[in-house]
């Protein structure tokens, strides 16, 4: 992952954050989904990342513990990484890259956590309403079914090995059975999975 | 991460039933942001207002965020390695079922579904089609399916 030189003045990092908090607004049902425009702004628009950055930002993130949110994240520390001339360029670098991490996660969350925050109090205070419950109730088949696809893209999506196709869909396939069926850590599963990589099964 | 937020919240310490863990999915789901996020604010607010609020947000974002800044400087050493780039696929793989099983878990909870079990069965195949299948912009979709699928259960409950 080279870095490239680039020049962030003030007012950059302040378009940046303006771009991100737009986003966020623009998020439902996750950032993911705002991630052609984020590509778009950042390596297309102003050359403040490159492709190879930007994808291995959201590939690590996928595959990391935790919301895959973060990638927002490991976006903005590049972005700032870059401006500090790569990470070989020592503590100013790592200073600015955090510094970048803060402004594109604060930027992706305020907006829609606030939001949030406000439409569901409203919502709990108003649980018994028809309207209320229609919705909440309305959309809960929308849901299982966007959940099973969201599963389907992520385990269609990484075919780029010399193992066949197969072998990622019966790896995917198994781990949904064992979620499924048992009570074994998940964590254990994703170690079984990069191992199974690892030894070239998949 | 859901299939961890299912199991810890409902399954082991049971703040949650299924059937409530269903319904606040899918307003985390349709409102904007990350959508673990979203159930941790909703959850936390509700339990320990505001402060529980940003705690819950805040613990969802600290440790993973170290961890992957961690992952961010490891690969940046070893991007070149294939067996990473395998494991890595790995995981993608293994994420992909684990999300889906989250998803099939939940489909007994919709039995008891004012709709009825066929039709709510016939709505996730139809979403499922839509985003999977047809790669259709979710957004429409979720306007789409998911006003339909409101205005019908409205119309349900109301008789």
């Amino acid at each position: 992952m080279s870095h490239i030189a680039i020049a962030m003045q003030w007012h950059d990092w302040l378009a940046l954050f303006g771009q991100y908090m737009l986003l966020s607004l623009l998020s439902i049902s996750g950032a993911i989904t705002t991630v052609p425009d984020m590509h778009r702004y950042l390596v297309a628009q102003h050359g403040w990342l490159t492709d190879a950055q930007f994808s291995s930002s959201v590939a690590i993130a996928q595959a990391a513990p935790g919301p895959n949110v973060l990638f927002v994240a490991l976006m903005g520390w590049n972005v700032g990484l870059n401006a500090g001339g790569g990470i070989g360029a020592g503590p100013g670098a790592w200073l600015l890259g955090f510094f970048g991490l803060l402004v594109t996660m604060f930027g992706i969350m305020l907006p829609s956590t606030t939001l949030t925050y406000l439409a569901t109090r409203w919502g709990h205070r108003n649980r018994e309403r028809r309207g209320v419950r229609a919705f909440k109730q309305g959309m809960a088949p929308v849901v299982v079914g966007l959940l099973i696809a969201t599963g389907w893209v992520l385990a269609a999506g990484n075919h780029a090995g010399d193992a066949p196709a197969w072998h990622l869909w019966l790896l995917s396939a198994v781990a949904a059975l064992i979620v499924w069926r048992t009570r074994v850590h998940l964590l254990w599963l994703l170690g079984a999975g990069a191992l199974l990589g690892a030894v070239g099964f998949v | 991460m859901l299939a961890i937020v299912q199991r810890e919240m409902v399954e082991k310490k049971r703040w949650l039933t299924p059937e409530q863990f269903l319904e606040d999915w899918a307003v985390a789901q349709v409102m904007p942001g990350p959508n673990v996020i979203n159930l941790a604010l909703m959850i936390g607010d509700r339990y320990f207002g505001l402060r529980g609020a940003i705690a819950a947000v805040a613990g969802m974002l600290a440790i993973p965020l170290v961890v992957i800044l961690v992952l961010a400087v490891l690969y940046a050493h070893y991007a070149a390695n294939p067996q990473v780039a395998a494991a890595l696929r790995g995981m993608g793989a293994v994420s992909g079922g684990l999300i889906a099983a989250t998803g099939i878990k939940l489909v007994p909870q919709l039995r008891r579904h004012p709709l009825g079990f066929a039709t709510c069965l016939a709505f996730v195949a139809l979403v499922f089609g839509a985003i999977a299948v047809f790669k259709m912009p979710l957004g429409w979709v979720l306007l789409a399916v998911g006003g339909v699928a409101c205005a019908w259960t409205w119309r349900k409950i109301g008789a």
